[in-house]
Parts: structure tokens; C-alpha cells; sequence
């Protein structure tokens, strides 16, 4: 079924690799889950926040002509891979965006680093792309495991939830997720007492909502995503985990899954993201922007989208200040030195290692009762300055640090 | 405690129990599906769509008329099962003298315009329902917590499917509907309205898979991929039970969900594989399936 809409996506693709007129043409494909679990979290709204980039580029770069694609990926790294290759081989795919699902997304970061291109990470979570596999042609801009356990991990352990369950997914990105949560949990004095892995996609999490209750954690920690967490987070009321005495712990929650659940369901729940549409002046102005080609009522962005957006046109900018060079290392190179400020994320440095650099906020859903206008679902309990959000650059063994 | 295999048999018979609920949800669309195919010989690949749009009915109703949880369960099924009809009366009715795969084909095209219709408008993060207030809260059985809402399924679920497996098996009516199948110029000679039956038996198909939907929708994420998640592990139920056998579908239905439930204690990862496993197996063994009638 989703091969059926690969094709018709890869022939849309066709239809619009053309050349064009203009000298000085950039490609930018992005790369998503268009019809599968993450597909509100990313999918659509990162192809509308790459366009949006793209026309911030334009108006001020009259030289310059951006096109952006699109495709599904399926979360399937081997589908992904041949798009990736068929695009930059064929196409003249200049930069790779988004990629949610680490799994796909480590496929991504081999082939933009064996061809040379610029693949700038929204959407997956894995630590890994900026740790052991780091690559001098990706920027991994918006969040990381590293990040999600530190903020929610730590928020919770101190307040007391020093026992832990983990429900990972079953993939590169639950278990980096859970690897990180351990370490941060283990660190300030608590304890994970048990774990279960469930596959991606799993529908119904009883038996391991049941195993996660008999274990008697005082913290149910969710290494999951988009409808996984969904459905665990609405069974789990249902068996009363929460009534019982036990809390969850999402540790990767997006606005989307939040508007998912409902706010009865969701209130209380706290989450790290680095970015909410509602944050400030900017982030507003920018949502207005992308609901308008959004056109679907109720939606709001999530962090990966603003971070297609504002990675996207800090990759842009540093293509023109290399001359329009189409070296991705040089690219790349470019952004690391260049810090960059704009509406939506404010001011970002991409480190050495790749890591894009801003504050994360740590987050607790509104009840009914407090949410005040459509979208108004969260409050922010704590602002984590960039330095402290993410993994300190020597203890990321990232083979291109040296030291 | 007493364990068994190395799991405390408390949580063991939790775990059985849970697989009996999630086999309720596949014994009830495997009926659906089997009941169509067996009647009309047709592969029905837009069941797990029919069961999506169940879901998102009740849904819809709730957001746009306000009505309840318990009229969504009546409700619904009606209007996906109309749907159905249409289906059948427009498209089906030209195929049942092809191959079955013109029919799989074709169904299987209308999930795929159903589930992109329903991602463009409702997006596929998923659509909140909570569940009915009379059915909150559960009970300690000592061994686990059984929320009051999965009981219910399982005990409407085997209403639902010992109702019908009673219609199709020992009824007039479905004595006539089977004669149907087996030979329907001959049952048309005695003036029964053969076009109207089949019509109508794959209307009750469909609604069945949208009864099923409004069961899921308090519990699982309400999002239009819900269906095509489900649908591929239903159709290995209905092979292992047996192409088109009623009895088949639900004792496997249910039998499935018990084993799957077990995979999940001793073997996690393994727990969407299984089923599968058990198919090749059973094919292997048994290609007519375990309650086939004919080889």
C-alpha cells in the first residue's frame, strides 16, 4: 500500500526535475513520514516550512532559484536510502531535510556523507548523528535523545520519581532514547527496575502497560513516538496507571500527539521540545504563515517543522556565502561558522560536531480548564539554556572532534 | 508466588486475558470478513478502511451532532454499512463472476482512496475519544486491573459473533444465504431475491467491521492508518481459520489473540511476527486452514 504511494510520489518527483532558467539553482528534497505514524508530526508541515524557507531565501537572494520536493520515506531505511540516491544521482537533490525515524535517518547520513551533500536533520532523534556516526555533511538541528532525556528525565527524577519502566520502541531510536534516559536517571540517584520492547506501530499496549504496572516503577518512561505514544498514554489511562499511582514520562512528545489525546487525557503531562508555535511574537507570526498553506483547521506545527524551517534557511544562507558552491562539506563548514538568528528559533550556532545549538523548554499540558484559544495546550515549567539542553561535545565520541 | 516459565502466574493469566481481548477485535472483523468472502467470494482488502471510517464516524459524531459513545455504536455501523451497500451495488456486483482478484484489486483501491481522503482531512496524528463515563473505572480481579471498558469488548464482541454464527448456521435465513452461494440460479427458481441478499450481506459485513471501529475508538489512536495496521494480521486470521469458515474466523480470532498476548510476556519483539509464523505453519500443515471445509 505505501509502495503504491511512493511511486506516486516519486512521480511527482519526476514531473517536477526539470531544470530551470536561473544560474543558480538549489535543490532541497524533503524527506519524510507522509503517511504513517509521524506523519502530523513531520510529513506536510516540514514540505510547507522548506517552501517557507525557501521563499524567505528568494525574496532576498533575486539570484537564486529554490525548489523543494518531497517524498515518503515509509520509514523504511531502504526506501529511503534509493530516493536519497535516485534524487541526488539523478534529480540534482542538493540537501536532504527532515528524515523523522532514526532508522532512516542513519541510512540518510552515509549517503549524503559518501556523495558529498548537505543533509540537515529535523525529524529524527537519535544522539548517535551527532555522536559516534557524526558526519561533516549533517546538522542535526532540532533535538536529540540526548536532549529529551536530560530535560524530561531529570525534571521528573528530581521530583521525585526515582523508579523507572521503560516502553521502548523497538528500533535505533527508542533504544538510543532509552539509553540516554538510563544514564541521565542513574545519574541523579535513580533506578530503572525493568523494560520492555515493543515493535513500531504496535496497536495495543495492554500487556505491556500490564508489565509495566507490576513492576511497581513510580515512573512509566515512554522511548517511543508519535501514535506509540499515543496509544500507550490512552491505555494507560484506561487501566489506570496513572489513578494507581504511577506516572509516564513521554520522553519525545509532539504538539500534534498532544491535540491527539485531548487535553483531558493529556493535562499534566510534562515533555521537553525545543520549540512551540506559541513561544513568542515570531513563532506566531510564522504559524500564521504555515497554517495558511497548511489549510487544515485545528493543526498546529511541531518543533520538526520550524526546525525544517529555520535549518533550511540557515543552510541557504551559507550556499549563498560559499558562492552557491554545491560542496557539501563546504556548506556545512559554513553554518558551523556562522552563527544564525531568525523568527522562528531565534539565535542557533551549529557546533563542530553538527549539533545545532538553542534553549529547550520543558513543558506541562494544559488542563481544559486553562487552555484558552484553540492550540493553547502547553505552559512552559523551565527554559534549559543551550549549553545545558544537549551533550556536552567531548562526551559525544564523535570521531571528528579530536580530543 | 507460583511461576511458570519464569513469570509469576498472576501476571500470567493477566496476560491471557488481555489476548482474549485483543483477539475480540480480530474475531469481529475476521467475521466480517469472513462472512463476505464466504457468501460473496469476496477478498474484502477495504475492511480495515470500513473499520477505520467506523471509528472516525463516531468521531464526527460526537464533534458535529453531540451524540454519544452508545448511539455511535448503533448509528455508525448503519451508515458505514449504507456506505457498503452503495460500494455494492455500484462497483461489487460486476466482479463476482471474475477471478477474485479483480475483487481484492478493487477493494484494496477503495481503501487506499478512502484512507487518503481521510488522512487529507483529519491528518494522521489521530483524533482524541474518550471513553464513556458509564464504562470508566474497572475492576481488581487480584491477579490484574480489568478496566471495565475491555470487559465490555469481549462480551459484546462474543455476543456479536455467536448472534451471527447462529443467523448464518442455523437459521431459515441463513440456510437460504448459503444455498445462495452454493448455487444461486437454482435458489432464485424458488423466489428468493438472491442480487437483494448478497447486498445485503455485505452491507452487514461492512457494518460489522465499523461496529468494531466504534469498540476501538475509546481505546486505540483514531487516526485513518488504524485500519491498514490491523487489516494484514486480520486476513492471516481468516487464512488460518479457514477462507470464508465463520466458526473458523472466530475461534481463531480469539485463539490468536491469546497467543499473541503470551508472545508479548516472554518475547516482546517478536509480538507482530507471530502471527505470521503460526500462518506459514498452519498453511504448511493444513493448506485449507483449521476449520477449511474444502482442500
Amino acid at each position: 500500500m505505501r509502495n503504491t504511494l511512493g511511486l506516486a510520489a516519486l512521480t511527482a518527483l519526476l514531473l517536477c526535475g526539470t531544470a530551470s532558467a536561473q544560474d543558480k539553482t538549489v535543490k532541497i528534497g524533503v524527506l519524510t513520514d507522509m503517511s504513517s505514524l509521524y506523519a502530523d508530526d513531520t510529513g506536510i508541515g516540514s514540505v510547507i516550512a522548506a517552501k517557507l524557507a525557501a521563499e524567505d531565501f528568494m525574496a532576498k537572494h533575486k539570484d537564486y532559484k529554490v525548489e523543494v520536493v518531497s517524498a515518503d520515506h515509509q520509514n523504511k531505511a531502504d526506501v529511503g536510502t534509493n530516493i536519497a540516491n535516485q534524487w541526488i544521482d539523478r534529480d540534482g537533490v542538493d540537501m536532504i531535510a527532515d528524515v523523522p525515524n532514526s532508522g532512516v535517518a542513519l541510512a540518510i547520513n552515509e549517503v549524503t556523507r559518501a556523495k558529498n551533500r548537505v543533509f540537515i536533520a529535523s525529524g529524527p532523534a537519535s544522539s548517535d548523528l551527532t555522536g559516534p556516526k557524526c558526519s561533516p555533511n549533517t546538522v542535526h538541528y532540532t533535538y536529540d535523545t540526548w536532549m529529551l532525556a536530560n530535560g524530561t528525565g531529570k525534571a521528573i527524577v528530581k521530583t521525585g520519581g526515582d523508579t523507572w519502566f521503560f516502553l521502548t520502541s523497538d528500533y535505533a531510536f527508542g533504544h538510543a532514547l532509552e539509553r540516554d534516559t538510563a544514564a541521565v536517571v542513574e545519574k541523579n540517584g535513580g533506578k530503572v527496575v525493568g523494560k520492555v520492547r515493543h515493535p513500531l506501530n504496535t496497536n495495543d499496549f495492554s500487556s505491556f502497560l500490564l508489565q509495566a504496572q507490576a513492576s511497581k516503577a513510580k515512573v512509566i518512561g515512554l522511548a517511543n513516538a508519535g501514535g506509540d505514544t499515543i496509544n500507550a498514554i490512552k491505555q494507560g489511562a484506561e487501566f489506570g496507571i496513572v489513578a494507581g499511582g504511577q506516572k509516564f514520562a513521554g520522553l519525545l512528545i509532539f504538539a500534534p500527539d498532544v491535540l491527539a489525546l485531548g487535553l483531558k487525557t493529556a493535562q499534566g503531562l510534562t515533555y521537553t521540545s525545543t520549540w512551540y508555535w506559541d513561544l513568542n511574537d515570531g513563532t506566531r507570526a510564522w504559524t500564521k504563515r504555515w497554517d495558511k498553506m497548511r489549510d487544515s483547521a485545528g493543526k498546529v506545527p511541531s518543533m520538526n517543522m520550524a526546525g525544517v524551517y529555520s535549518g533550511t534557511l540557515q543552510y541557504l544562507n551559507a550556499v549563498a556565502a560559499v558562492g552557491g558552491s554545491k560542496d557539501g562539506k563546504a556548506i556545512v563548514a559554513e553554518m558551523k561558522k556562522t552563527p544564525a538568528e531568525d523568527p522562528v528559533y531565534g539565535k542557533t550556532t551549529i557546533r563542530a560536531d553538527g549539533r545545532g545549538m538553542h534553549p529547550a523548554y520543558l513543558f506541562e499540558v494544559k488542563s481544559p480548564a486553562e487552555s484558552k484559544y484553540p492550540g493553547d495546550i502547553v505552559k512552559i515549567k523551565a527554559t534549559i539554556p543551550p549549553d545545558e539542553a544537549f551533550r556536552p561535545l567531548k562526551d559525544g565520541n564523535c570521531p571528528m572532534v579530536s580530543g | 508466588m507460583v511461576t511458570i516459565f519464569g513469570i509469576p502466574s498472576a501476571a500470567l493469566f493477566g496476560q491471557l486475558l488481555i489476548g482474549l481481548i485483543n483477539g475480540s477485535f480480530y474475531a469481529l472483523l475476521s467475521l466480517g470478513l469472513a462472512v463476505i468472502f464466504g457468501m460473496l467470494n469476496i477478498i474484502n482488502f477495504a475492511h480495515g478502511a470500513q473499520y477505520m471510517l467506523g471509528a472516525v464516524a463516531a468521531f464526527l459524531l460526537l464533534q458535529w451532532t453531540g451524540l454519544g459513545y452508545w448511539t455511535a455504536l448503533i448509528v455508525a455501523p448503519l451508515v458505514v454499512g449504507a456506505f457498503g451497500i452503495i460500494i455494492e451495488r455500484t462497483l461489487l456486483q460486476w466482479l463476482y463472476k471474475l477471478d477474485h482478484l479483480y475483487g481484492l484489486l478493487l477493494t484494496f483501491g477503495l481503501a487506499l482512496i478512502v484512507e487518503g481522503i481521510a488522512r487529507n482531512f483529519l491528518g494522521s496524528a489521530g483524533l482524541p475519544y474518550t471513553l464513556p463515563d458509564s464504562l470508566r473505572g474497572g475492576q481488581n480481579l487480584g491477579f490484574m486491573f480489568l478496566p471495565n471498558y475491555r470487559a465490555w469488548v469481549i462480551v459484546a464482541s462474543l455476543a456479536v459473533c455467536i448472534a451471527t454464527w447462529l443467523v448464518i448456521e442455523r437459521t431459515r435465513l441463513g440456510a437460504y444465504l448459503r444455498a445462495a452461494t452454493e448455487n444461486p440460479t437454482l435458489v432464485r427458481a424458488f423466489g428468493i431475491n438472491v442480487p437483494l441478499m448478497i447486498t445485503l450481506t455485505y452491507g452487514f459485513g461492512v457494518a460489522l467491521a465499523a461496529f468494531a471501529g466504534v469498540m476501538a475508538a475509546p481505546i486505540y489512536n483514531v487516526s485513518p492508518q488504524m485500519g491498514s495496521e490491523l487489516i494484514i494480521v486480520v486476513f492471516a486470521v481468516v487464512v488460518i481459520g479457514g477462507m470464508g469458515s465463520i466458526l473458523g474466523a472466530i475461534v481463531t480470532g480469539f485463539g490468536l489473540g491469546i497467543v499473541e498476548g503470551l508472545t508479548k510476556v516472554f518475547f516482546p519483539e517478536a509480538s507482530n511476527t507471530v502471527i505470521f509464523v503460526v500462518m506459514a505453519i498452519v498453511l504448511l500443515v493444513r493448506p485449507a486452514g483449521l476449520f477449511g471445509r474444502r482442500a
